[in-house]
């Protein structure tokens, strides 16, 4: 990106004055390096979001941002409805509420290490992963409504985990006014058998080591030391969202024009949010949110099966659990918003309500996946996020090279055996998948990390690295 | 050349040329299938029947992609022939494939949807362009 282009307004912000028809100004966080690095497209995306009916304060780029749809990925936007605001399907993306959830073990290293390739091993056979796989639950119509409207709450009371788990997730496990009936047969036919399932691409589950904490206060009340395990799962609403966002996004693009609403680029479709297509879409939105919830819940499950019929006296409760891709109505100073994070973190910062007691000094963990074979952090939200971005921090490393290249660049085999070499196990199946998610096909994840806890997005808890890891 | 992928940061691009716009749709599924994994490896034994409508070619494209993704992942198939017929802004089609066989396809990654990023289907030498992002 040209940096001639942007205005800094801090060490770590930058940004776009309004021009043309933006109605906010653009704001990027980042350092100077990851800036100059970051593709135009960045710039373009975050300009044509400005230019979005209802826009509150500032279209926002994350660290990690990267070319997306429509938003750039690692794009914040709040839309007022009191001010003709909109919703984006666009903007929420095809996968809809895919995140990130952090499981404790209770073991250290060597529990690991001395299992190391019989658990990789179960753990591969007993979480479906990968293109054309299947779960092992399969529903009919009225427990997918159930799924639907009950979320990570449902998974519990079909036995799949407990209450303590839905205090650890967003809105309590349970995405509320949720819209079943708003979900179409295709994309509940997508779901039927995807239940469980890691899906494929950038998906995956890892067992990870605490390799160095950076703030030992908050470290101690998330129950993160140096040296622990832990296990990070990414996944999404799968098929359900993917179908949800396919056909809202072909609405909304035929819509805006009698909304009377002109999108700079037919990726950011949008309807006003008082509007019929926009509520239906937030209700079948916030369903696949619920989808999303309970898929992780249910891997989560088959984690715990796996860790107890190996290592007896590990536990596993759940750290926390965050969506990276939703539209979530929230209270920000005097005003109710819906803010767009489309490929973001939230980030509330410490004593927020809906923070979980037991973490509200700390502020939200936010759950940062890196490349495999990299290395993941934890951090946590901070007071002054609200004013930065809405509370919001980045989600990952972001793509530094695109999969066509990453393919002409790798061979899957090699990056296994290079990864074994430093004691990493990956276990997929497919190489071409592993070829095209080699490490250094991402950003330097410690370059992001490090310019979110400068910009004072989010603060720096602890690095996590992988022993392990199932790709999809 | 039939079709081919261009760069997109996170994700990839599909493109198809043919002599008319319905042959350069197919090109551009074929593209498509082509990011799970080789058409080449797949066979077409069973014949899919699909169809779509639109208000515009360039949403059109859209939607016969995203017809096709809708089919790969309810019947957990992979396609390595279309024909598509067009009527207008209405596409009828027949995907031929087979189920996914892991063993034998190496499956790289599923297709979410297809996005309307650099979505184009215009006029291309003295034939046709179709091209899109896809999801993965």
């Amino acid at each position: 990106m040209d940096l001639a282009l942007l205005r800094q307004t801090g060490e770590h912000r930058w940004e776009i004055p309004m021009q043309g028809a933006m109605r906010v100004p653009a704001v990027i966080y980042g350092s100077e390096a990851l800036l100059r690095d970051m593709d135009h497209k960045v710039y373009e995306q975050a300009v044509n979001v400005a230019m979005l009916p209802g826009i509150v304060e500032a279209s926002y780029a994350m660290p990690d941002a990267h070319w997306g749809y429509g938003f750039p990925i690692g794009g914040v936007a709040a839309f007022d409805p009191d001010a003709g605001g909109v919703i984006s399907a666009g903007g929420v993306g095809f996968d809809i509420s895919c995140g990130v959830r952090c499981l404790h073990t209770g073991l250290a290293r060597a529990d690991i290490m001395k299992v190391q390739r019989e658990l990789a091993h179960e753990l591969s056979r007993s979480i479906p992963a990968g293109v054309g796989s299947t779960g092992a639950i399969h529903l009919g119509e009225a427990e997918m409504d159930a799924m639907l409207a009950g979320g990570a709450a449902w998974a519990v009371k079909r036995g799949w985990g407990s209450a303590q788990d839905l205090a650890r997730i967003e809105e309590g496990g349970q995405m509320k006014h949720a819209k079943p009936g708003n979900v179409s047969p295709r994309a509940r036919k997508r779901q039927r058998d995807e239940m469980g399932t890691l899906g494929s691409g950038n998906h995956y589950l890892e067992v990870q080591e605490v390799s160095a904490v950076f703030d030992a206060r908050i470290a101690a009340i998330f129950g993160l030391r140096q040296g622990d395990i832990v296990v990070m799962i990414h996944c999404s609403s799968r098929g359900l969202g993917h179908q949800i966002g396919t056909e809202f996004l072909k609405r909304m693009a035929i819509s805006a024009a009698q909304h009377g609403i002109h999108l700079p680029d037919r990726e950011l479709a949008c309807a006003p949010i008082r509007s019929p297509v926009g509520e239906e879409y937030l209700g079948a939105m916030r369903a696949a949110i619920n989808c999303a919830l309970a898929n992780r819940q249910i891997l989560t499950h088959l984690v715990r099966d796996v860790f107890r019929a190996m290592l007896p006296r590990s536990e596993l409760p759940l750290l926390y659990d965050v969506s990276h891709n939703t539209c979530k109505v929230e209270q920000h100073g005097n005003r109710q918003l819906y803010v767009h994070r489309k490929g973001a973190t939230r980030a509330f910062g410490p004593g927020h309500p809906d923070i979980p007691p037991a973490l509200r000094d700390a502020g939200q963990p936010v759950l940062i996946g890196g490349s495999m074979g990299t290395g993941s952090y934890v951090l946590a939200g901070t007071k002054e996020s609200e004013t930065l971005a809405f509370s919001s921090a980045c989600h990952g490393a972001g793509r530094a090279m695109s999969r066509h290249q990453a393919l002409k660049t790798w061979q899957g085999r090699k990056v296994v055996d290079d990864l074994a070499a430093r004691g990493i196990i990956i276990k997929s199946p497919s190489m071409r998948g592993i070829a095209e998610e080699a490490p250094d096909a991402y950003k330097n994840v410690s370059a992001v990390v490090d310019a979110a806890d400068a910009a004072g997005l989010a603060r720096k808890v602890a690095r996590l690295e992988p022993l392990i890891c199932i790709k999809g | 050349m039939p079709w081919e992928h261009y760069e997109h940061e996170a994700d990839i691009g599909v493109r198809g040329f043919g002599a008319t716009k319905a042959e350069a749709f197919e090109q551009a599924a074929l593209a498509m299938t082509a990011v799970v994994a080789d058409p080449v490896l797949v066979a077409p034994r069973e014949r899919v029947i699909l169809g779509c409508e639109a208000p515009d070619d360039e949403l059109l494209l859209a939607d016969w992609l995203n017809a096709v993704v809708y089919e790969m992942s309810s019947r957990r198939m992979l396609f390595s022939r279309f024909v598509v017929r067009l009527d207008g802004r209405r596409l009828s089609a027949e995907a031929w494939g087979e189920p996914v066989d892991v063993a034998r396809h190496h499956p790289a990654v599923e297709v979410k949807g297809a996005t309307y990023t650099t979505l184009r289907v215009a006029p291309h030498a003295d034939g046709w362009l179709a091209q899109t992002v896809v999801d993965v």
